[in-house]
């Protein structure tokens, strides 16, 4: 299928692949506001394991979530070569650790189908729908539950 | 050239609405707070009329008027005075400290208008 | 660019500005601070708020400000006397106004009952006075003012009118006095305003030019006769010369007869004295209708009165140079913000950029550091001074404050005197803006609960009035505000009682007078149920203390029985900067608010007491303080370190409650940038905000007080403490 032709089309999504472990999952790229290497952050007491703490972006204090633990995969020992997407969700900033960006992807929002009835409660909360690709299967992840504790109220101990 | 427009009130809103009436008229329009920044203003402004509220803290609009009648510059410009229709004395006395005319509050756009044409050169 | 509607935003803000003008010259005038320029403050508030209200078509605004204004124009006039009864109600009016002011911003209508009662009272001033007055004309005719909506799409009628079917033939004879020119009106324009009326010819008469050598350059010689073919009738020919009445001689009369008016009609008209078939036009300002300028002895002594006025008059006042020291300008509070932001970043840059410069090696004595300090200091001065345009008096909070006590002891049926101290001390904005709400509850607590009734203060003693004082000072690097009470005290077994029944302590429990008062303040602690519905002391204290937290303030209360009850506020001076103490624990930054420390030391082995299990003591000069390691407390370590192997940071909560928090090393003290945790993310337990340090990572700043808490043992160790410093 030709990108042009799609891009014209009022139905497109444009879409940001990464690897979480062995899973590839997006998030609509009007969502990320950038992609940057990781570095170390400061660690907040008393908040759940996947939050892994605040990183400074250019004077604001952005929490950073380990999107693998918050899956409930395997918790990321992040290093230099992991990168963190700044995602924009509502009002609030978000870093999500991802182990790499796979790929930008131009869809049909009708190629998007529904997430198949699995029984895991990872899979229900946070992935809107899936699509195939090739070979591989991309989770749609549902950005408003990546930080569900986190409102104004806080995550108090 | 746009003729040119000094409106002096201490009340910000009727500052606002004298330089939305007169903008939207065309006119060139500088502001002053009071009789006081109004003569300030006036040191690097020539405006062809001025118009004046009367109550106002600092310096009043008969301060103001006879500031205004008294220099060189300005000694014959044009000056309207902002009053209500029932403050005859005011009229009066404003004149008698140099006003060429009046205008009656709550004034609309076009009486303003009017007013200022009918002293303008 | 702007619309009415964006003036009508204009017009609320400017009636907040004259609102508090007006009560506080009520204010001034009540405490006999008032004299006549206070007066006429007040009355130019409510007339601007009565103008703007007038454009608006805000009727009902109008109606009260117009009554209410001719009230004050009475007092102005010395016709009314400012006594108590009536400041009363001329303050009252001002809340009324104001509530009608916010109504209107609301597009919402206020009930007739709270405007009803006053608008009796304010007329009955009005009527007694002008019994009594010479001159009730005025105000007569003032209360006639009709409202009128300023509409800008209007076409102007009398502009359209046009369509003569009766033309009709005018003889206008005009003569202008040299008043006319010095006031800035021009017969040429006279002329062209009427042209603009019909048809006219027009003759001019020279005679009166005097030979040259006593040519006044400022003399008015000329006259004019014209004749007009118009439909217009004779008012609207007058009303070109509207503004001229008084500056020249008019006269204005119907030709019976209207015919081909020739040239030499005019001149005839001209030579003819004014005949009986003339009708002759008295103007207003009657002097004007002169027959005969010459004859007219009035008109010459008129006509020297003003040239007197004028010229001399020039010298006297030279009053014009306008001294500048308190002008102003108004700034849109958003830039000061974008601006503060900047200095915020600037501050992180500038440590960035010094531990750059450590990190890179360079010797001691360097140029370069030394260019660094003179930044450094260049720094701290740009902060402050950004942070001091932000800064705000709290006089207008206290204002409004000065309404909810008079409000508060009308419900209570109390009588109740407002002392207010320091209200020219400055608070940040944001501080201010975000103290109304909290404050507002205090001071109705004061009247509602802290005072006794007029009954029971006289049977203890004290004068029936009671005195409800709110004050405001600086101290150390803090803003205080205090609100108290002459009143009862707090009743300490009822608070107890009362605790005890909504399970907040036990019965066993042995709690220190400050402790009581401090129950106050718990969530769930309410006595709505046995107060009056205005306030109920407790009912929302808990609220107050997180809203003044929230701003970073702390709150505490003292209290005497029989003496009455202080609610004190402390405030930090700005919410963007913040002194601090930069501290290592378990390999993580964090910055401990220079405030809350008391001081730092090295505890000795002796120094340390074991108690129970696991806790520990320290003795500071005799007095035992818990001990609390930051580490475990933040959950950095599980296993607390030992304290004679780390730093002791004694501390100390508003409320007198003291702890020693152990850190590892302590690095540094420095101002740091406060930085909002709740913006991206939520509020964190034991963190009070976050910081961005020289490295550009992220440092938290300790909450202590939250620490402190969470850590409960410390009240076993607050009573000794408070009855210290209490």
């Amino acid at each position: 299928m030709s990108d042009t032709e799609i891009k014209k089309s009022e139905d497109a999504l444009e879409l940001v692949a990464f690897c979480v472990g062995d899973q590839e999952y997006c998030v609509n790229i009007m969502s990320v506001r950038e992609i940057r290497g990781w570095t170390k952050e400061t660690s907040l007491p008393l908040t759940p394991p996947f939050v892994r703490g605040v990183i400074n972006l250019r004077g604001s204090v952005v929490p950073v979530v380990d999107l693998a633990s918050r899956l409930g995969l395997e918790t990321t020992e992040p290093s230099a070569r992991h990168v963190i997407i700044i995602m924009q969700i509502g009002e609030q900033a978000v870093g999500l650790v991802v182990d790499a960006v796979s790929d930008i992807l131009t869809i049909l929002t009708e190629k998007i189908q529904p997430t198949p009835d699995v029984s895991s409660d990872a899979a229900r909360d946070f992935v809107q729908g899936v699509l195939a690709m090739e070979e591989r299967m991309i989770n749609l992840l549902d950005l408003s539950t990546v930080l569900p504790a986190v409102s104004a109220e806080g995550i108090a101990a | 050239m746009p003729l040119s427009v000094l409106a002096v009130d201490d009340s910000r809103t009727m500052r606002e609405m004298l330089r939305l009436a007169l903008t939207d008229a065309g006119f060139d329009v500088s502001l002053a707070d009071d009789g006081e920044h109004g003569l300030e203003v006036l040191q690097g402004v020539t405006p062809n009329v001025i118009i004046t509220d009367i109550n106002m803290p600092v310096m009043d609009g008969f301060g103001f008027i006879e500031g205004v009648r008294r220099s060189t510059e300005h000694r014959v410009t044009p000056i309207l005075v902002l009053t209500t229709e029932s403050a005859t004395d005011l009229k009066m006395r404003a004149k008698n400290a140099g006003a060429t005319g009046w205008i009656v509050k709550p004034f609309d756009k076009d009486k303003l208008i009017d007013a200022i044409k009918r002293v303008a050169a | 660019m702007d619309s009415m509607a964006d003036i009508k935003q204009t017009f609320f803000q400017e009636c907040d500005d004259l609102l508090g003008e007006l009560e506080s010259g009520l204010l001034d005038m009540e405490s006999g601070e008032g004299d006549s320029e206070t007066v006429a403050a007040i009355f130019r508030a409510v007339h601007s708020i009565k103008g703007g209200a007038g454009a608006f078509g805000l009727d009902k605004l109008v109606a009260f400000a117009h009554i209410f204004e001719t009230t004050l124009d009475e007092v102005r006039a010395d016709r009314l006397e400012a006594t108590p009864d009536v400041l009363s109600v001329l303050l009252r009016s001002s809340d009324v106004l104001a509530d009608l002011v916010g109504a209107a911003q609301k597009d919402e209508e206020l009930g007739e009952e709270r405007t009803a009662g006053l608008v009796g009272e304010l007329s009955a001033f009005v009527g007694a006075s002008a019994d009594a007055s010479e001159e009730p004309a005025a105000v007569g005719e003032d209360i006639a003012f009709a409202p009128l909506g300023m509409d800008f799409d209007l076409d102007d009628a009398i502009g359209d009118l046009d369509g003569p079917e009766d033309t009709q033939c005018y003889t206008i004879k005009f003569r202008p006095q040299p008043e006319l020119y010095a006031n800035g009106n021009e017969t040429v324009l006279l002329m062209r305003n009427l042209a603009d009326l019909g048809e006219m010819q027009v003759a001019c008469d020279e005679s009166k030019i005097p030979t040259l050598d006593e040519l006044d350059p400022e003399g008015a010689y000329l006259a004019w006769t014209i004749t007009m073919h118009t439909s217009h009738s004779e008012s609207e020919l007058l009303e070109v010369f509207e503004f001229v009445e008084g500056d020249c001689e008019l006269e204005i009369s119907l030709d019976e007869a209207p015919s081909d008016t020739t040239e030499s009609d005019l001149v005839d008209n001209e030579a003819t004295p004014t005949g009986e078939e003339v009708a002759t036009t008295d103007v207003e300002g009657a002097s004007a209708s002169a027959e005969d300028e010459v004859a007219n002895k009035d008109n010459v002594v008129q006509l020297a009165e003003q040239k007197d006025k004028q010229k001399p008059a020039a010298a006297a006042k030279a009053s014009t140079e306008k001294d500048t020291s308190d002008a102003t300008i108004r700034v849109n509070l958003g830039r000061i913000d974008r601006l503060v932001n900047l200095v915020g970043e600037l501050v992180i840059n500038q440590a960035m950029l010094t531990q750059g410069v450590i990190d890179a090696g360079l010797e001691r004595g360097d140029s370069v550091e030394s260019g660094l300090e003179e930044l450094k200091q260049l720094t701290r001065e740009i902060q402050e001074s950004v942070m001091a345009i932000r800064a705000q008096p709290v006089k207008a909070l206290f204002q409004r404050m000065s309404r909810i006590v008079r409000e508060a002891a009308r419900a209570t049926k109390k009588s109740v005197h407002l002392v207010m101290e320091g209200e020219m001390t400055e608070v940040d904005k944001t501080v201010v803006e975000r103290l109304a709400d909290p404050l507002t509850h205090m001071i109705r607590n004061a009247v509602d609960h802290g005072l006794e009734t007029a009954e029971e203060r006289i049977a203890n003693g004290k004068p029936a009035e009671g005195t409800v004082s709110l004050t405001a000072a600086h101290r150390s690097g803090r803003v205080v505000i205090e609100v108290s009470d002459d009143g009862a005290g707090i009743n300490r077994e009822r608070v107890k009682k009362i605790a005890l029944e909504k399970g907040l302590i036990s019965p066993d429990e042995q709690l220190s007078d400050s402790e009581v008062d401090n129950l106050l303040f718990m969530p769930g602690f309410s006595t709505v149920d046995k107060v009056s519905n205005l306030s109920g002391r407790g009912v929302g204290m808990d609220v107050v203390k997180r809203a003044i937290q929230a701003v970073g303030g702390k709150i505490s209360i003292s209290s005497k029985p029989g003496k009455g009850s202080t609610f004190s506020i402390s405030l930090p001076l700005t919410l963007a900067i913040l002194d601090g103490m930069v501290v290592e624990v378990a390999d993580q930054t964090l910055v401990v608010p220079l405030t809350a420390i008391v001081e730092t030391l090295k505890p000795t082995p002796s120094d340390i007491h074991e108690l129970g299990a696991g806790a520990k003591v320290i003795s500071i000069r005799g007095e035992f303080i818990p001990v609390i390691d930051a580490g475990r407390s933040m959950g950095y370590r599980n296993e607390p370190v030992d304290p004679l192997h780390g730093v002791v940071l004694s501390v100390e909560t508003e409320d007198g409650a003291r702890a020693a928090v152990i850190v590892d090393t302590i690095q540094d003290q420095r101002q740091v940038v406060i930085k909002s945790l709740e913006e991206n993310f939520g509020h964190v337990a034991s963190v009070a905000a976050a910081t961005i340090l020289g490295d550009g990572r992220i440092a938290l700043i300790l909450d202590v007080d939250s620490i402190i808490a969470r850590e409960g043992s410390a009240r076993l160790f607050h009573e000794t403490n408070l009855a210290a410093t209490g």
